[in-house]
């Protein structure tokens, strides 16, 4: 199929580029003055779906491998899953800054200590109170350390298996992210009800594959 | 050659043709919903962008009014591309770009109930002898976002006089145009159409309400609720019922649409108040737009408590919220 070179020197810069878009677009519509009326809306709705999408991307990247036999899909795995939480990082930053921060009382200009605490618990009280946001918090806190031991040597280290387990940890976030984004809307639930569908499908095409994986030696032993 | 008859192929062989059908329906929703996804995953961002409203008629011989705030307005191009108008679609800039088609000429409301001049009255005749008023005015949305706004309209009071409201009136009801035909959110369930507000009957009459026919002192435009909206200005932006084509005086408390939605998170009274959080988010604090940060305090009443807080006295504003 798709030689190494073109793989490491010419497709991955490409994806890596494209990923970018949500990102340079946001930038754009800054520097331009191209925001709705209500940027704040615009920067939280744009980091949130991304991390959706880049989770849902992620995901169907062992069912695409297993449906195509293209094992060279893998390769991009890493980078997209890193994505996911890169977006994430944005989307949970725009809420902590812009709705938290901005509605403490601080002494004018001056970052204190008090500041830095009053921020926690105004976060930490939000979270608390609020059963969506407390999920979207969830699937962020879930990534973390997913994207730390996304390197090679933390996979050498892990071992595979462990490394594999620990992984696993992304369908936690996916369905987090999900039902955070459908506890969120108002009423039209129809962009939340895409991505229950997306992740549902590529959950429980994982789920199929494992049954049948397991059958054969369900049969064996009753043999 | 043997050429075999039809009958050769076993009756039990030849697919059901509503199976045939049915598969095939299948096989087209199944490829529809995956394409959809597709492009909803990926695409969200290539969203049409915000129309201005054109400019529209200006009206004549508009008077200034004590009731308007001296804060900055919003620009005319904020309050035209950022509506919540879910007949148009539930995305803020929508109504923006579906609206301007919207007919609102004729236009009649439907006068009903407890009142002893029922009748179809043609929106000339509900403007007729009255006075226009600037009235700029804090919106406060419940989703904790603001604007200062310059409405052109007269006291709502004016108009219920006329309808002679009898003594069994207590509440006045608002019913809202609901056209799928005209407006493509009016196709999809995702309010119970057609969209009713209410008001009780002080605070229908209380001067600050007001029916509203501009903005900047031109005709208002269809996103905004054209060609009459309520504006309410110590209540959340969900009260202001837009394109109104029937009130109604009744006796009970009218089940408004988002109350009928969600009983937890909107009520009747829907007054703005920091102290009573909506259960998703904060109130404490607002966005008045474009700002980015949410750090504009609430007011009580969205400041208007000087001449709105006796309507409530005695009143738990947490149980009726």
């Amino acid at each position: 199929m798709l030689s190494n070179h073109t793989i490491r020197w010419i497709l991955k810069p490409a994806i890596f580029l494209a990923a970018l878009g949500p990102c340079a677009w946001l930038l754009w519509a800054a520097l331009t003055g191209t925001f709705s009326a209500d940027p704040l809306a615009d920067i939280t709705n744009e980091t949130g779906v991304s991390t959706l999408r880049f989770l849902c991307i992620t995901l169907a990247v062992t069912p695409l491998r297993r449906l195509t036999g293209w094992n060279g899909a893998i390769r991009f795995r890493r980078m997209l899953g890193l994505f996911a939480f890169f977006y994430g990082t944005l989307h949970l930053l725009t809420y902590v800054i812009a709705d938290r921060f901005a509605g403490l009382d601080l002494p004018a200009g001056i970052v204190k200590w008090k500041a830095v605490r009053d921020l926690a618990a105004s976060v930490g009280t939000d979270i608390y109170k609020r059963p969506f946001i407390m999920l979207g918090f969830t699937a962020w806190i879930v990534m973390a350390p997913l994207a730390a031991t996304s390197t090679a040597g933390m996979i050498r280290r892990l071992g595979g298996r462990r490394w594999q387990l620990l992984h696993r940890l992304i369908y936690v976030s996916a369905v987090a992210g999900v039902v955070h984004y459908w506890w969120l809307v108002k009423a039209d639930v129809r962009r939340p009800e895409t991505y229950a569908l997306v992740v549902g499908g590529l959950l429980v095409v994982r789920l199929w594959w494992s049954q049948s994986r397991k059958r054969p030696v369900a049969t064996a032993v009753a043999a | 050659m043997l050429i075999k008859p039809p009958t050769s192929i076993p009756s039990a062989e030849i697919t059901d043709r509503k199976l045939y059908l049915n598969r095939r329906e299948f096989v087209r929703a199944v490829t529809w919903v995956a394409g959809g996804a597709a492009a909803e995953v990926l695409g969200e961002t290539f969203l049409q962008a915000a129309q201005p409203a054109p400019h529209g008629r200006k009206l004549d011989n508009v008077q200034k009014s004590g009731f308007s705030t001296d804060e900055k307005p919003n620009t005319w191009e904020q309050i035209t591309t950022y509506n919540n108008y879910y007949e148009f679609g539930t995305d803020k800039e929508q109504p923006s770009l579906l609206a301007p088609s919207l007919k609102t000429e004729p236009w009649t409301v439907a006068v009903e109930g407890e009142c002893n001049k029922p009748a179809v009255y043609h929106l000339e005749d509900i403007l007729k002898g009255q006075t226009l008023e600037d009235r700029i005015y804090r919106h406060r949305c419940v989703e904790a976002w603001s604007m200062v706004i310059p409405w052109v309209g007269f006291p709502l009071a004016n108009f219920i006089k006329k309808c002679e409201p009898t003594s069994k009136a207590k509440f006045v009801e608002f019913t809202t145009l609901s056209d799928p035909k005209q407006m493509p959110g009016a196709r999809v369930a995702v309010l119970d159409w057609p969209y009713v507000e209410g008001l009780r009957m002080d605070e229908a009459l209380h001067p600050l309400t007001i029916l509203v026919v501009g903005l900047y002192g031109e005709a208002l435009p269809n996103q905004n609720g054209a060609p009459l909206r309520l504006a309410v200005p110590w209540k959340y932006g969900f009260k202001h019922a837009k394109s109104i084509v029937r009130i109604r005086f009744v006796e009970k408390q009218p089940l408004n649409t988002w109350q009928r939605q969600a009983p937890t998170e909107y009520g009747f009274y829907a007054n703005v108040n920091p102290t009573v959080d909506h259960p998703r988010w904060s109130q404490a604090s607002e966005r008045r737009l474009p700002g980015f940060f949410k750090n504009h305090k609430t007011l009580m009443f969205n400041g208007y408590a000087d001449q709105v807080a006796s309507l409530y006295t005695g009143m738990d504003l947490r149980k009726n919220f």
